[in-house]
C-alpha cells in the first residue's frame, strides 16, 4: 500500500479513537446542563475526520502535485534521498533534547553541532570545534544576557 | 484616517522601532536568501525573539520587516543562483536568472528591488484605503457571525489548495483544529485531550508546531537530497545596478497592473504570493506583442518585474483578513497572528479601535520596510550573497538548532523538544505525501477561537438555531460551503466528460 492511502488510514484511525475519546469524555455533574459541552466541537471533529479520511481513502486516483509548490520533493525518488544521515541527524536532535538539562546548553551545544557536522562529512576537526564553540556560547550570550531568558550554560555538576 | 496615519508616525518613527524593520529586513533577506528557508521558517524562528520583546506593534514591526526581507532574499537567490529560497519567488527565476546568466545580475536585481519596492507601496496605500472600511463593516459581526466567518476562511483556505488538494487540505485543517483542542482552554474547567502528558496541559505550544511544520521539514529536506539549494555561485558578477529610462518606462506599467492585481488576490484567504507572482507572470506574458512575448523565459526585464511586483503587493494584500478580521490568508499570516495572539492582542474589527497604535504602526513600518529594502539593501547584495557560500556541512547544524532552541526557550523543558521532533517527522512524511501544511496551522490556531465564538453562540440561542436565524451567518455558511462544493462538483463534471461511457466500468 502507497504512502498515499496509509496516511488517510491512519488519519481514519486517530479521528476513531478520538471521537471514543471525545464519546467518553468524563463531564463534570454541572457540565451535563449546559447547552455548549467540552466534546461538542470535538465530536464534530471527529466525524469529519472520518469522513475526510475515507474520502481519501476511496478516492479513485491521488493526482500528483502539479508543483506550484515550489519544491521538488518526490517519493519515488526516495531511493536517491540520503535516509541514514537524516536518520543520524534525529537521532543526534533527541539526544539533544536529552541532554540540554544535565549536560547544560553551551556543553551540549557544542557537541550537538560538532555532531551534525561530521554526520554531513565534514571532517576538519580544528574548524568544527571552534565554529561550534563560538556559536554556542554567542547564542548563549545573546539569549541569557541581551535576551533576558535563562538557559543553564554548564554540567549540572560545575553548578 | 489621517489621525490614525499621524498615530502609526507616531509609533513607527521611534528610534527603536526603526532599529526593529531595519534588523527585521536585514535578517529577513540573509536568511531568506538561503535554499529552502522561506519566510515560513524565518518568522517561526524569529518568534521567540518577537514575543520576547514585549511590546506588540514593534514586535509585529520586527516580524513585519523579516516577512518583506524573506521575501526579497528568496528573489535574489532566485536570480542570483536559480534556487527559490520561497515559493512565491519562484516565478521571478523564470527570467532573473537567465539575466544573470547574461552577466546582468546586477540590473536583474535592481529591477527586482524596484518592482518590490513599488508593489509593496501600492500594496500599503490600497491597505490604507481597505483595511478601515472592511474594518467598520466587521464591527456589525457577532459571534455567531464570527463563526461562521471563520468556517468562511478556512474552507477558502482550503478551496484555494489547487487540483485534487481540497480534501487533502480539509483533513489537514481538521487535523490543526484537533490538535487545538487538546489542553486547557476559557470556556471549560478541565483540560482536555492530555493523555495523562502533564506538559500537554497548556496545549501544544504554537511556536513548537510552526517550527515542526515548516522549518524542519525544510531542514531535513535539505539532508536528504543535497542537491536541494546546491549553490554554484556567481557572486562576483553583480556590478552595474543602473538601469536605463527606456527599461524603466518598459517596466512602469507592468508593475503598475501587477501590484494590483496582486493585492486583490492577496487579499483573498489562502491565495497568497504564490498565486499572485505566477499569475502575474502568466498575465503580463500573454499580454505581450511578438518579440517581447518571444523573450519572456530568456531574460525578459517584464517577466521579472512582473511577479516581483505582484507578490510584493499580495504580502500586503495578505495582512488585510489577517489585521482587519482576524483571519490569516496564509501560513505566514497565521503564525503572524499566532505571534499576536501570544502578545495579548486579538487581531479582528476591534483591533482598530482597541490598539488603533499597533494597527496603523504596521501600516507605516511596511511602508519604511520597502524603502530600507530599496535603499540598504540593495547595494548591500553583493556581500550579503557571500552568505550563499557558507559550507552546507556548517549550515544546517545550525538551522537546526535554531529550530530547536526556539522551541526550547519558549517553554524550557526537554518534551517540547521531543514533541518538535516528533511532530517535524510527522510533517516531513505529510510533505512526501505532498500534503498541504499551512491548513493544519491555520486550523490550529483558529481553533480555539472558532470553539468560543461558537459555544457562544449555541449558548445565547440554546441550539444551533443561528446558523439559520441570523441572515449574515447562514450566508457566510452558504459561502463556505459552496467554496468546498463548487471545485469538487466542476472535477467531478469534468471528469464524467473526459471519461465518457468507460467511466461507468
Amino acid at each position: 500500500m502507497a504512502l498515499d492511502k496509509w496516511i488517510p488510514v491512519f488519519f481514519l484511525l486517530i479521528s476513531i479513537v478520538y471521537g471514543y475519546a471525545s464519546y467518553t469524555y468524563p463531564l463534570l455533574p454541572f457540565e451535563k446542563n449546559m447547552s455548549f459541552l467540552p466534546n461538542t466541537m470535538p465530536l464534530v471533529l471527529s466525524v469529519l475526520g472520518i469522513i475526510l479520511s475515507g474520502i481519501l481513502l476511496f478516492s479513485s486516483k491521488v493526482v500528483p502535485s502539479d508543483g506550484s509548490g515550489g519544491d521538488d520533493i518526490d517519493l519515488n525518488r526516495l531511493g536517491d534521498y540520503k535516509l541514514n544521515q537524516g536518520a543520524l541527524i534525529l537521532a543526534a536532535m533527541i539526544a539533544y533534547a536529552l541532554l540540554l538539562r544535565p549536560l547544560g546548553f553551551i556543553p551540549s551545544t557544542i557537541l550537538f553541532l560538532i555532531g551534525c557536522s561530521w554526520v554531513l562529512g565534514e571532517r576538519k576537526l580544528h574548524i568544527m570545534i571552534s565554529v561550534a564553540s563560538i556559536g554556542a556560547v554567542s547564542i548563549w550570550y545573546l539569549v541569557q544576557e541581551v535576551l533576558g531568558i535563562f538557559l543553564k550554560p554548564l554540567p549540572w555538576f560545575m553548578g | 484616517m489621517l489621525e490614525g496615519i499621524m498615530l502609526g508616525l507616531e509609533t513607527a518613527f521611534t528610534f527603536q522601532n526603526l532599529l526593529l524593520v531595519v534588523a527585521g529586513c536585514l535578517i529577513g533577506t540573509l536568511i531568506g536568501m538561503l535554499p529552502g528557508l522561506g519566510p515560513m521558517s524565518i518568522i517561526a524562528i524569529m518568534i521567540p525573539v518577537a514575543i520576547n520583546i514585549g511590546d506588540p506593534a514593534a514586535a509585529l514591526i520586527l516580524l513585519a520587516g523579516v516577512y518583506y526581507g524573506a521575501i526579497f532574499g528568496g528573489s535574489t537567490s532566485s536570480i542570483l543562483i536559480n534556487a527559490p529560497g520561497v515559493a512565491g519567488t519562484v516565478a521571478t527565476a523564470f527570467d532573473g536568472y537567465p539575466l544573470a546568466r547574461q552577466g546582468k545580475a546586477g540590473k536583474a536585481l535592481t529591477i527586482a528591488a524596484i518592482s518590490s519596492f513599488s508593489g509593496g507601496t501600492i500594496g500599503a496605500i490600497l491597505l490604507l484605503i481597505f483595511a478601515p472600511a472592511l474594518s467598520s463593516v466587521a464591527l456589525l459581526f457577532h459571534s455567531a457571525e464570527y463563526f461562521a466567518l471563520m468556517i468562511v476562511g478556512l474552507s477558502a483556505i482550503a478551496a484555494f489548495a489547487g487540483t485534487g488538494q481540497v480534501a487533502k487540505a480539509l483533513m489537514m485543517t481538521v487535523a490543526g483544529l484537533m490538535l487545538a483542542t487538546v489542553g486547557e482552554s476559557a470556556l471549560f474547567n478541565a483540560p482536555r485531550f492530555t493523555m495523562g502528558i502533564s506538559d500537554l496541559q497548556s496545549g501544544f505550544s504554537f511556536v513548537t508546531l510552526a517550527m515542526a511544520l515548516f522549518a524542519l521539514p525544510e531542514a531535513l529536506f535539505l539532508i536528504l537530497d543535497p542537491k536541494r539549494g546546491e549553490a554554484t555561485s556567481n557572486s562576483e558578477a553583480i556590478k552595474d545596478l543602473r538601469i536605463t529610462r527606456e527599461e524603466a518606462k518598459k517596466i512602469a506599467p507592468v508593475i503598475a497592473r501587477q501590484s494590483i492585481q496582486g493585492f486583490l488576490i492577496g487579499v483573498m484567504p489562502g491565495a497568497g504570493a504564490t498565486i499572485a507572482s505566477f499569475l502575474g507572470y502568466a498575465v503580463e506574458r500573454n499580454i505581450a506583442k511578438g518579440e517581447e512575448q518571444e523573450e519572456f523565459g530568456k531574460g525578459s526585464i517584464k517577466g521579472l518585474a512582473a511577479p516581483e511586483a505582484a507578490n510584493n503587493a499580495a504580502c500586503t494584500g495578505s495582512f488585510v483578513p489577517l489585521l482587519t478580521l482576524g483571519i490569516p490568508g496564509s501560513g505566514t499570516t497565521a503564525i503572524l497572528l499566532g505571534a499576536l495572539v501570544a502578545l495579548n492582542v486579538n487581531p479582528g474589527p476591534r483591533l482598530m479601535i482597541d490598539n488603533p497604535s499597533i494597527f496603523w504602526a504596521v501600516i507605516i513600518s511596511m511602508y519604511i520596510g520597502n524603502f530600507v529594502l530599496l535603499i540598504l539593501n540593495l547595494p548591500l547584495i553583493p556581500y550579503i550573497a557571500k552568505l550563499l557560500t557558507i559550507p552546507r556541512n556548517y549550515l544546517i547544524p545550525f538551522i537546526l538548532f535554531f529550530t530547536m532552541i526556539g522551541a526550547y526557550i519558549g517553554q524550557n523543558n526537554a518534551t517540547e523538544l521531543l514533541l518538535l521532533i516528533g511532530l517535524g517527522i510527522a510533517a516531513t512524511i505529510l510533505r512526501f505525501a505532498d500534503y498541504p501544511l499551512a491548513p493544519l496551522l491555520i486550523g490550529f490556531i483558529l481553533g480555539g477561537m472558532m470553539e468560543n465564538n461558537f459555544a457562544r453562540a449555541v449558548n445565547l440561542t440554546d441550539g444551533i438555531s443561528f446558523m439559520y436565524e441570523r441572515p449574515m451567518t447562514l450566508a457566510l455558511l452558504v459561502i463556505g460551503a459552496l467554496l468546498i462544493i463548487v471545485p469538487a462538483c466542476r472535477k467531478r463534471l469534468s471528469k464524467i466528460r473526459k471519461g465518457g461511457i468507460a467511466d461507468g466500468d
